[in-house]
């Protein structure tokens, strides 16, 4: 069984498992980090949202082989440490959520605020800051229909990023 | 008995009246039952007696008694088994027997205890209740009836809990209990000294089971309800702690998944290759079950690789070969002649049918349930509304007794009415009854979205009779497949009941629901709402809101329609006709704060429309923007057409425990109206639905949803809970629908508009049933 190595969440973590299982069931099966939700396994629905190397990316559609051992992958559980915030404190975007109580079933909230943080660094990437034309481009579904918060959200995270 | 009043606060009933002349409507009985720990119950046999007496005949029954009379009437007997638990660390505990999907009942109904109980609210903790047989027609979670239904039995128990840490509280202060005083948790004498309920929980708890009689507090006396809360989960929420079916870690219970038929409900003859399939990467069983081949692995991910390389005999469902047109012509084909009207030579008949294509109800968090199921006994893990018939039915199928079944409730990731069946939980126990081994079920997207729950196709026909500036006669003719109710009341009696042969025992409820849903409430002179049912071959169930938000937008469109028969306004024709002082305000209201009447561009319009349901009333002001560059903007694998530029949403819920979380639930249904209006549909083509992703089923995405959407709370004086969960739906599927009419000059006669245009997207395969996941995402960051 081949040895799979990559960063998560600030740690080295190491799994026994075959090159071609996706990152997604690694970390919720094999790992139980279980913040990434399964939606769809397809890359639509972005449910399982998280980062490598700083950046969006859907575990669902990435084989857990084609990661380099110093790739980071940042789960909603490492997002504060991402920050330089203690594991227990919330990021910006995490208060940003609460205080506009956005979560109703909750499901797809990790993924939204995953996708919230890296759009919000490639729109400053791009020297700009966050639009409408730009909230409209996010893919993450709600079938709770939370947008109208999410989109309030977004704002206020970005504005103490 | 311990009569304990709240004279210490300002009261308008009458004061320590015995019990035999309890007929204040704010006074309750209660019980505090023995123990370690105090706990208490109320009793409403006593308090209150069910107010079926005098249900009014059709056709407008709901106006008198809807679903949340009935609910509560048949939940009312058992209101003594709910309890309210303090413990000696101070904190108050209530396991409630409904199910949480998103609704934000556990929030409000904390805030009920903490009310009753003069609790800071993170001092309440609510978790859901597992199956609890002896409670039966009282753990039925929908219809929005769970606040209506609770509100009194939940502020009783609470306040019967205050009643004896009060007297507890007196011993030890050696005061009176009248005249001590409860805040935050702790009780203060009028010398100023003062215990806590952690100091007095035990005391409470202690001399045994003994009568308590209550007063709640009047709404004056409110620091609590109707003040804007979070939920109470959020934080667990945001950092991915709150935990859903799937993930949670029950010991051995791996990964499961079940290859599906190619056609809709096809069932599995055998699988030609199970050697193959056992010897892959990480499988570790294959079994047969009544919906397919179910395997378990190491991981999800491969069991859609076993999935992928099943090779199955399958036997056709029961739509092999049949797509939407021939279900639309059986519908029609039953179509019910609508009443003779008088022959009137004066007046002018306005005629009008609507198709409303199949739905999903498919939540984010897919069907999924761990089972364990042993020789002896069973464990269930499953987000389920109805327990109880879950417990009972799964008991039977295993033939275990049904104490010897325990069954979990989880919260679910979205219910939309999904969770009023338990196809998951089922499935999984008769997995782990094959296999001999725990399993953690999961449906893919595909199947979910294919095989899964849906709101029915239907029609409705509506006739109207218009003379001298006047509606005659209005009559509704709607008629639907089959929409199944077999759950019953959550229980397995009324449960065996709805599946009598020949559909029956459902025609039955279904004629009871859509009897207590559905109000017309204007003054269209003879009104008649009718309903047929027909063809058992497809899942379905109560979608979010059941039948309203079809009903209603056939109604509203044809409202439109009258008005420009009489040459009024949307707005003015309705504030004319209508019949129902709620209504009216919030129809006035929503035009105030949606700008009713403003000058738009061509291509660009307003829409209004109103709905009465759950003990409320709504209005909601949509504008849309059909011009050609809106419509044709480009967003990759998506479904853009109309966008829905503004909406304004009035709610009067009745007397509302939380005004955010009632925001919400109605932020909610407005992108749902979207969605039902102008997006998401499902195709049958062939026997099976096409849709098998986000990407096909087009719910309302960001792209889709309004830039500027404003709710309005209405203050109310009713001094009851209305329902939330699905008020937000009808009236904003219906003002979207209004609004397109205006924009485009068409009124629309089928559901979602788009649903006859091209497909969107190239329909998966449905052998094999679950798509392979790509392997590109690293090339996809951003």
């Amino acid at each position: 069984m081949p040895r799979q190595t990559f960063v998560l969440n600030g740690k080295t973590v190491t799994v026994d498992v075959a090159d071609d299982v996706r990152v997604l069931w690694v970390l919720r099966d094999l790992l139980g980090v279980t913040g990434p939700k399964y939606g769809c396994g397809i890359n639509v629905c972005k449910a399982c949202t998280s980062h490598v190397n700083g950046r969006a990316f859907n575990p669902c559609s990435v084989r857990v082989g084609d990661l380099a051992a110093d790739d980071e992958v940042t789960t909603i559980e490492g997002l504060p440490g991402q920050a330089g915030l203690d594991a227990d404190d919330l990021h910006p975007m995490q208060q940003a959520w609460i205080d506009r109580d956005v979560a109703q079933c909750g499901y797809c909230q990790p993924g939204q605020i995953m996708a919230a943080v890296a759009l919000v660094r490639k729109v400053r990437r791009e020297g700009r800051s966050i639009a409408e034309s730009d909230l409209d481009t996010i893919r993450n579904i709600c079938r709770c229909g939370t947008y109208t918060r999410i989109r309030e959200a977004i704002v206020q995270g970005a504005a103490r990023m | 008995m311990v009569s304990v009043g709240r004279e210490h606060r300002e009261t308008k009933g009458p004061q320590m009246l015995p019990l035999e002349m309890n007929t204040s409507r704010r006074r309750f009985l209660g019980y505090v039952l023995g123990g370690t720990t105090l706990v208490a119950a109320a009793d409403l046999v006593v308090a209150s007696p069910a107010s079926a007496a005098g249900v009014p005949t059709p056709p407008q029954v709901a106006e008198l008694y809807d679903l949340n009379d009935f609910v509560t009437d048949a939940a009312r007997p058992t209101a003594n088994l709910v309890t309210v638990e303090v413990r000696e660390d101070g904190t108050a505990h209530f396991a409630l027997p409904r199910s949480e999907n998103g609704q934000g009942i556990v929030t409000s109904t904390a805030m009920l205890i903490a009310e009753e109980l003069d609790l800071p609210l993170d001092k309440v903790e609510v978790t859901l209740a597992p199956a609890r047989p002896e409670l039966l027609f009282n753990q039925l979670t929908g219809g929005s009836t769970t606040t209506t239904s609770t509100y009194t039995p939940v502020r009783v128990a609470a306040a019967v809990a205050r009643a004896a840490l009060l007297e507890a509280a007196a011993i030890v202060l050696g005061d009176t209990v009248e005249l001590l005083r409860s805040k935050d948790g702790v009780i203060t004498a009028p010398d100023g000294s003062s215990v806590t309920y952690a100091e007095v929980a035990a005391r409470a708890a202690s001399g045994g089971a003994r009568a308590v009689e209550v007063e709640l507090k009047g709404r004056s006396e409110f620091r609590m309800i109707g003040t804007a809360r979070n939920r109470t989960d959020a934080r667990e929420a945001v950092t991915g702690r709150k935990q859903y079916v799937t993930d949670l870690d029950v010991k051995n219970a791996l990964p499961t998944m079940v290859c599906r038929a190619p056609t809709l409900n096809g069932t599995p003859v055998r699988l030609r290759n199970r050697r193959q399939v056992l010897r892959m990467d990480g499988v570790t069983h294959v079994a047969k079950v009544a919906t397919g081949i179910a395997v378990r692995a190491r991981t999800f991910g491969q069991c859609i690789d076993a999935i992928r390389a099943m090779d199955v005999e399958w036997a056709d469902g029961p739509v092999a070969g049949r797509s939407d047109g021939d279900i639309v012509e059986e519908l029609r084909a039953l179509d019910p002649d609508l009443p003779a009207l008088p022959r009137n030579p004066l007046a002018e008949v306005v005629e009008e049918e609507f198709l409303f294509y199949f739905r999903s109800n498919s939540p984010m968090d897919t069907n999924a349930a761990i089972a364990d199921v042993r020789e002896d006994a069973a464990e269930i893990w499953n987000a389920c509304k109805v327990p109880i018939a879950a417990q009972e039915t799964i008991a039977a199928e295993l033939g275990l007794p049904p104490d010897k079944v325990t069954f979990h409730v989880v919260q679910g990731g979205g219910s939309f009415g999904r969770r009023l069946f338990f196809d998951a939980a089922l499935e999984a126990a008769r997995i782990s009854k094959a296999m001999g081994k725990p399993v953690k079920l999961m449906w893919h997207r595909a199947d979910d979205a294919r095989v899964g729950r849906t709101h029915p196709m239907c029609t409705s026909r509506i006739r109207a009779v218009v003379a001298g500036g006047q509606v005659l006669a209005f009559q509704q003719g709607h008629t639907s497949v089959e929409t199944d109710y077999r759950h019953g009341l959550g229980e397995i009696l009324s449960a065996t009941a709805a599946d009598l042969p020949a559909g029956l025992g459902n025609m039955g409820f279904a004629q009871s629901i859509f009897a207590m849903t559905q109000e017309l409430p204007y003054d269209f002179g003879a009104v008649a709402q009718t309903l047929v049912e027909t063809d058992e071959r497809f899942n379905t169930g109560s979608m979010r809101n059941i039948y309203s938000p079809d009903v209603r937008t056939a109604n509203e469109l044809m409202v439109d329609k009258i008005a420009r028969k009489l040459d009024l306004d949307p707005l003015e024709m309705r504030l004319r006709f209508c019949r129902n002082d709620r209504v009216r305000r919030v129809l006035e209201r929503a035009a105030e704060v949606g700008d009713w009447g403003r000058s738009m561009p061509a291509g660009t319009a307003q829409g209004i429309a109103i709905h009465k349901e759950y003990k409320g009333a709504s209005a909601c002001v949509a504008e849309i923007d059909c011009r050609p560059a809106t419509v044709g903007r480009d967003v990759p694998r998506a479904v853009t057409g109309p966008r829905v530029t503004r909406v304004t949403f009035v709610i009067d819920a009745g007397l509302v425990v939380n005004p955010r979380g009632l925001e919400a639930q109605m932020q909610g249904g407005i992108n749902d109206g979207i969605a039902q209006a102008l997006t998401s549909s499902l195709h049958l083509r062939d026997g099976h639905f096409l849709e098998a992703s986000w990407d096909n089923y087009f719910y309302t995405r960001q792209w889709n949803t309004p830039p500027e959407v404003r709710v309005v709370v209405m203050p109310s004086d009713s001094g009851q809970p209305g329902g939330a969960g699905e008020a937000g739906v009808a009236a904003s599927m219906a003002a979207v629908a209004c609004a397109y009419a205006r924009a485009t000059g068409t009124v629309p006669t089928y559901f979602p508009i788009n649903h006859r245009d091209p497909l969107a997207f190239k329909p998966k395969p449905v052998v094999p049933p679950v798509p392979q996941s790509p392997t590109n995402g690293l090339k996809l960051t951003y």
